[in-house]
Order: structure tokens, then C-alpha cells, then sequence
């Protein structure tokens, strides 16, 4: 079986998964916020903090941020390595590719980290 | 490019999920900020009334119903439905269908 060091679970197979089951759950999450903020139209402060208060609500935030760090590293993934390769821009498509993977992991840290602060920073 | 309509919808999918990764730290602020303290949420209130907010929040809204709608239909697409090239075109037109409509009702939920 071909491997490679930078795909999310060392196999296509695993991606393909990880990349359906979390686009499963961030749909989900995108539609609970938005039919929220429908239902509760011109909601206040209040109301906002207190749909964010709830376990249920940050436990399903936490598992969207978890999908969105999976389905963001495997999207990527298959954009820079079909782009950024050394056969589109040649010796420099490599370092290129190592360094968009290095940087998007880097955003997605700040991005996960950032997201729990705000989620349990209440 | 002479490509056909599907190749040009995967290009929008994949560009609209790397817009999305940048997006989505427009987002998170806003959750930031609104979730703050009271102040923060009314600055952000603030805020969107300005046009540009507005614009750039439409942007991102309209990235994430086009990339959800193409992701459902390679969801459908993976139970085996619509793999022809005319299955494939008609799927494109629909998720441009339905991307266009949602688009401008958010648009309009915006403003």
C-alpha cells in the first residue's frame, strides 16, 4: 500500500471517511446556528451567550471544530498536492507544498485552540 | 480553458474551501467578539450595519452554501446516483441552481 506522511490517516481510504463523515457534521452544525439565529431573529446578547452556555451546544461546537481540523487538512491536502507539486512548478513545487501544509496546520492549531478558549472562556 | 461545466464546479468546490479556511477566521472572531461581553456583541452589531461588513460576510456565506452544496452532491454522487457525464451535468446545474437562490435570499437576510 502507497503511504504518504502527510495525508490524515496514512491512507486515501481513512481520508475519503474522514472527509464525508465530517462534512456530515459541520453541515449539521452550519444548519443548527442558522435555523437558530431564523427562529430567534434579531436575537440579543442574552440569548446568544445562553445557547453557548449549554453542554449540548458546546459539546457540538467542540465536534465541529474537531471535523473542521480534519476536513480542513484533508481538503487542503488534495489541493496542494495537485498544485503545488514539482511537475506544475518544478525543484521549487516540493519546498513549496511542505511549507502551505506546514503553515495551514499552524492556522488550523490557532484556529482549534482559538476555538475552545471562546467555547470555554464563558 | 475549454472545460466542461463539471470540471469548472470542482475548481469553484476546491477554491471555495480554500477561501473557506481563511473564512472561517472571519467567523471565529465574530463568535469572539459577540460572545465577549455585551459590548462586544453590540460593537459587533455595530459593525455589520457597515456595508463592507456586510459584503464580506455575504462572501463567506455565500462560499459556505455553495461548498455544502456541492459537497451534498458528491455525497449523492457516492451512493452511485447521477455518474454519467449527463447525471453530472445536470447535478452541476442543480447545485448552481439552488446555490443562486440561496445566495441571494442570504443576501437579502443580510441586508
Amino acid at each position: 500500500m502507497v503511504t504518504s506522511t502527510a495525508t490524515m490517516g496514512r491512507s486515501g481510504l481513512y481520508d475519503w471517511f474522514v472527509q464525508r463523515v465530517s462534512a456530515v457534521i459541520l453541515l449539521a452544525y452550519f444548519l443548527v446556528c442558522v435555523g437558530w439565529m431564523l427562529v430567534n431573529n434579531g436575537f440579543g446578547y442574552t440569548a446568544w451567550t445562553a445557547l453557548f452556555s449549554q453542554t449540548w451546544m458546546r459539546v457540538f461546537s467542540l465536534l465541529a471544530l474537531i471535523s473542521l481540523a480534519g476536513h480542513a487538512w484533508v481538503g487542503l491536502w488534495v489541493v496542494f498536492t495537485d498544485y503545488l507539486t514539482e511537475r506544475m512548478l518544478g525543484p521549487a513545487g516540493k519546498v513549496l507544498r511542505v511549507l502551505a501544509e506546514t503553515i495551514s496546520a499552524i492556522i488550523m492549531v490557532i484556529y482549534f485552540i482559538w476555538g475552545i478558549k471562546i467555547l470555554w472562556g464563558l | 480553458m475549454r472545460l466542461p461545466i463539471t470540471a469548472w464546479a470542482s475548481i469553484a468546490h476546491r477554491a471555495s474551501g480554500v477561501f473557506l479556511f481563511a473564512g472561517i477566521g472571519v467567523l471565529l472572531w465574530a463568535l469572539d467578539v459577540s460572545l465577549s461581553s455585551q459590548s462586544g456583541f453590540d460593537s459587533l452589531t455595530v459593525s455589520l450595519s457597515h456595508p463592507l461588513f456586510k459584503a464580506v460576510l455575504w462572501v463567506v456565506v455565500s462560499a459556505l452554501i455553495y461548498h455544502s452544496l456541492a459537497g451534498i452532491k458528491h455525497l449523492i454522487n457516492d451512493t452511485g446516483v447521477g455518474e454519467t457525464m449527463a447525471g453530472g451535468i445536470l447535478g452541476v446545474r442543480i447545485v448552481l441552481a439552488v446555490s443562486i437562490v440561496l445566495i441571494l435570499l442570504a443576501g437579502a437576510w443580510i441586508w
